[in-house]
């Protein structure tokens, strides 16, 4: 089997996620400059609802494929309200307040909605039910499930449909306005707190489907799993540059790809073995066959770190940011 | 400096005596309650310390780390191989902890040089990925070979000895019994009164209003002749140290530490420490540490029985209800009080002058 393909495949399939994610984070930056620091739980809470719906309908006998649009169509409206509240709650009142304080209170809301859902879907792994049936198609020597296909069309298709609703409809006229200027938006008559409760609804929605695919995909789902794929993701949107679109969907992509990668490389490529002519000590260790890893595939989560700590030092306003100067 | 002799003398230091005497006499009440009390109390005097260096980037330099546990875990790990069986090494404190406060200023620089450029959230994010680095680093640094001991974390780590006075063991001395915890207590309270002087010192030094300058506006500062690069550094040296130094008595008291205590979240408690007690202002740092320490440990106790006294079992999850209370102070905290409990001085001007 080629590994190159293969992890380059797995690498676009989780990149899609993270892109998709990312997204909801790079827009609501895009407008308020605000870091949502609570955007992967809700990825979490549309993973969670999904789970139950699907649980649910289970016994009911209808094709696998309605079911889980069923699931996902439950998440979206669940996430969107959760997105909505926590706008109206805990950011618009601070929109004029010192920019740390609105990160404070994401931080409050993220512990609040975790621990909510651990009362609601308990403490444990859940299995996510597994009711597709996993085809396995052969690709140049590499492997690639139904699954994962479907994962990438569906990415595909809702970074197509953000596109044209950013570039192509009056909301997104007034989103990009509000952005640029929120106080010019709103005397060319833009309802600027509107648009920007869409903004966190929209966001919200994305990050319901981005929990059903990601359950779908590795077949758990846990009240802690929304911190390291936000993580993640927020990695993905500043990689890209935060606030903008395609950056994020670039950002996200990279980042599944290249962590794929590098997970599956950095063994061979810090196996001192293959240099275990420089010294007798490491002759020794490796005779036989042995190895001496340096770095294993254990240290798969820090390359999304040291990719992102690289790219900002040569490009400080990430991949596609424009160079602004200070906000403040 | 002249300003200051305003305040009634006499008022200030009975404040000052008052203060000092029930921190004097604080670890003798706790150990009525219990001596965990102590423990606690001296966690929560390490997270002021934690809260304090934190405060020198984010709240005078206005420099965001979200990843500033990574220093603490430098300190602590230099402490714990040194002084420990892992290596067989049993340095004393004295040359260790300036060794961690060292290699955690040097970590500080590290982070500090490839990251000038950045500004605001990316500077965030950069620094949270260089935090969980670290962490994910000493997690897997057992193998090859073995320096960290990766998750197992490292055990039977010395405590402090004072010419042949074990911290470890309970004496005695005028009467009254001195168990482990309450002596590493009054050394910490001595560390954290020299750090907070040498910050209150700091604020407003050249080097404090320079750091001002550099928050309100770099560009600013920079065409004022501030050496923009050289200050920023040193602000992310000097917290390191403080972080480092906290880290190596972090080791001492817990004699055992695995890379579990430093992950990201940590880093986010001690930022809200210092956001919710008022950035920039060192009492309101030093409040906004001692709350949120105490608060989800005082939920811990209180949680559990009221909860059996109003409907005779327990109904929910003890740990639940601590993390949603402590959520939901950390929200309206901010609603109602935006520049923290006790806002830094400038804070409050930008406030009164918007209005």
């Amino acid at each position: 089997m080629d590994i190159f393909l293969q992890q380059v495949i797995n690498g676009l399939t989780l990149g899609a996620v993270y892109a998709i994610v990312a997204l909801g984070y790079t827009m609501v930056y895009g407008i308020i400059q605000l870091i949502n620091f609570a955007h992967g739980e809700v990825v979490m809470i549309g993973a969670m609802v999904a789970l139950t719906v699907i649980n649910l309908l289970a016994a009911a006998g209808l094709p696998p494929l309605v079911v889980l649009l069923i699931g996902a169509g439950c998440a979206i409206p669940v996430c969107m309200l959760v997105g909505y509240g926590m706008e109206r709650l805990a950011y618009r009142p601070l929109r004029r307040a010192p920019r740390l304080a609105p990160l404070i209170t994401a931080i409050g809301v993220s512990i609040i909605l975790q621990h909510l859902a651990m009362l609601v879907w308990s403490r444990n792994v859940l299995a996510f039910p597994q009711i597709i049936e996993t085809r396995v198609y052969t690709v140049a020597g590499a492997a690639i499930t139904n699954v994962q296909i479907a994962v990438l069309l569906v990415c595909v298709a809702i970074m197509a449909g953000l596109a044209a609703l950013v570039y192509r409809t009056r909301l997104g006229i007034a989103m990009r306005a509000t952005a640029q200027n929120a106080q010019v938006a709103g005397l060319m008559g833009i309802d600027v707190n509107r648009v920007i409760a869409a903004t966190f609804v929209i966001g919200a929605g994305l990050a319901a489907i981005a929990g059903v695919l990601v359950g779908t995909y590795y077949g758990v789902a846990q009240y802690t799993m929304g911190s390291i794929l936000g993580l993640k993701a927020f990695s993905a949107a500043v990689l890209g540059g935060i606030g903008n679109i395609p950056g994020a969907m670039l950002g996200g992509v990279l980042l599944g790809v290249v962590e794929a990668l590098g997970a599956g490389y950095i063994g061979d490529l810090t196996d001192l073995c293959r240099i275990a002519g420089i010294s007798d000590w490491l002759t020794q260790r490796c005779s036989g066959g042995g190895h001496f890893v340096l770095f294993g595939s254990n240290y798969q989560d820090v390359f999304a770190f040291v990719v992102l700590i690289l790219v900002l030092v040569f490009r400080p306003s990430g991949l596609l940011g424009e160079r602004v100067g200070d906000r403040a | 400096m002249k300003a200051r002799g305003s305040r009634p003398p006499v008022l200030f230091w009975s404040a000052v005596a008052l203060i000092a005497l029930v921190l004097v006499v604080l670890p003798f009440a706790l150990t009525q309650i219990g001596t965990s009390w102590v423990r606690i109390t001296n966690l929560a005097i390490l997270y002021v310390l934690l809260a304090l260096g934190l405060n020198i980037v984010v709240g005078f330099a206005g420099l965001l780390d979200l990843g500033y546990i990574a220093f603490y875990a430098v300190g602590a790990y230099t402490y714990a191989l040194l002084a420990s069986p892992h290596f067989g090494l049993h340095l004393p404190f004295w040359v260790i902890l300036p060794i961690g406060a060292g290699i955690a200023a040097l970590f500080g620089v590290l982070l500090g040089a490839p990251t000038l450029k950045l500004r605001g959230d990316y500077l965030a994010i950069v620094t949270l990925g260089f935090g969980e680095i670290v962490r994910i680093v000493l997690n897997n640094l057992s193998r090859p070979v073995n320096i960290t001991n990766g998750p197992q974390g490292v055990t039977g780590i010395d405590p402090f000895r004072i010419d042949g006075l074990s911290f470890a063991l309970t004496s005695k001395l005028f009467g009254l019994e001195f168990s482990e915890p309450t002596k590493y207590y009054y050394l910490l309270v001595l560390v954290v009164v020299v750090i907070v002087v040498i910050n209150l010192r700091l604020q407003n030094s050249r080097i404090g209003r320079a750091w001002e300058a550099i928050r309100e506006d770099e560009t600013a500062a920079r065409a004022m002749g501030i050496n923009t690069t050289r200050l920023k550094l040193l602000a992310f040296a000097m917290g390191a140290t403080f972080g480092g130094i906290a880290g190596g008595f972090f080791s001492a008291t817990q004699h055992f530490i695995s890379p579990e205590s430093f992950v990201l979240v940590e880093s986010i408690m001690v930022v809200s420490m210092v956001v919710l007690g008022g950035m920039g202002n060192v009492w309101g740092v030093v409040l906004g540490a001692v709350l949120l320490s105490f608060v989800p440990e005082v939920l811990r106790w209180t949680v559990e029985p009221v909860q059996m006294s109003l409907f005779g079992r327990t109904l929910i999850d003890p740990e639940v209800i601590r993390m949603l209370l402590f959520g939901l102070a950390l929200v309206l905290v901010m609603l109602f009080r935006p520049a923290g409990l006790l806002p830094s001085a400038v804070r409050k001007r930008e406030l009164t002058e918007r209005a």
